[in-house]
């Protein structure tokens, strides 16, 4: 078995050795002034008033490719929803009491938890600025909610639900997503393209439609991520095996 | 920074390995995290930000806890001890 195993490997080692090569062969050489794409980006951020080039590729220039990632987010918080709910032969039953945290865990939980929220929302509003953007920021502001079970608070968790709106905000994010890019579609030249007044490069409300959907990328990562470590959690702490049959 | 770039791909190319090679899953989140904590490093050097926040959110904080809360689920409801490794052969 582990034979066929290490022969597979070793076809597809080869394999990608061998494409690795060819491809590469054909790069222009790296460390040179010449980047085609670079110059293409660069203006086509700057014509946007958009600061940080990478959000203008991934929020203006590959909007349509940013729509596939956040697709498969909600592809995969359906998948995680369906998979762990209750099945027949398991119960919710009522957690047990958290065990004991240390009072440092606990305070550092509690106090982080603004700090972290305050970081999220600041990954997410400056992601056309600075580096970052809705997908970052979403992760960050999501894990700073499980900031409250660090801190031995699962309770505190079970009482802002995460389960329960997480996987409504998440299709709601993406759903804006595509509403965004559907006004370039009726308002601009097209789907997904720039149709709000760009601004001054380097504003805070500059960049156009890339804030505009950091923020919805930023509400539905976020609440992805809520979704699938709540699911995760609540497996883990509040649905056991059942009687046997 | 040249210098720099060489010892965190290194790093990371040895914590590669090092995830790769650890057996019990549960240790294997804690070395995963390590690598992608490196692997973080390696994108900061060069000088690719967005990458690396995209990086340490996922790689480094969320994947590892998703596999830690799946291990332990797994373990807690007796699923076969010591699957850890051998492929049945």
């Amino acid at each position: 078995m582990s034979r066929l195993r290490l022969v597979l490997f070793g076809l597809g080692a080869v394999g990608l050795a061998v494409l690795w090569v060819v491809a590469t062969t054909g790069l222009p050489p790296v460390g040179t002034d010449v980047h085609p794409y670079r110059d293409a980006a660069v203006a086509a951020a700057a014509a946007h008033a958009t600061a940080n080039v990478v959000s203008s590729i991934n929020f203006d220039q590959r909007t349509f490719d940013t729509l596939g990632e956040e697709t498969i987010l909600l592809a995969s918080v359906v998948a995680v929803t369906t998979l762990l709910r209750p099945a027949d032969d398991e119960r919710v039953e009522p957690p047990d009491p958290p065990p004991a945290v240390l009072p440092a865990t606990r305070l550092a939980g509690w106090a982080l938890l603004p700090v972290t929220l305050l970081v999220g929302a600041d990954v997410v509003l400056h992601g056309h600025l600075t580096p970052g953007g809705g997908f970052q920021g979403g992760v960050v502001l999501a894990t700073a909610l499980h900031l409250l079970y660090l801190a031995g608070s699962f309770p505190a968790l079970q009482w802002v639900r995460p389960t329960r709106w997480a996987p409504l905000l998440e299709p709601a994010g993406s759903g804006l997503f595509v509403v965004v890019g559907l006004a370039g579609l009726v308002v601009g030249a097209g789907f997904t393209a720039e149709f709000l007044p760009p601004g001054v490069l380097g504003a805070p409300l500059s960049s156009g439609t890339v804030l505009l959907l950091n923020v919805v990328a930023g509400v539905g990562v976020g609440a992805a991520v809520v979704s699938l470590l709540g699911q995760f959690l609540r497996q883990e702490i509040v649905i056991g095996p059942g009687a046997a049959p | 920074m040249t210098v720099l770039l060489i010892i965190a791909l290194l790093a990371t190319g040895v914590a590669g390995t090092v995830v790769a090679l650890t057996p019990d899953p549960q240790r294997q989140a804690v070395t995963l995290s390590v690598y992608g904590l490196l692997l973080g490093t390696v994108f900061v050097l060069a000088a690719a930000p967005d990458v690396a926040l995209s990086q340490l959110s996922v790689g480094t904080a969320l994947v590892p806890l998703l596999v830690l809360l799946t291990v332990r689920t797994v373990r807690r409801r007796g699923g076969r001890s010591g699957g850890s490794g051998s492929d049945g052969s």
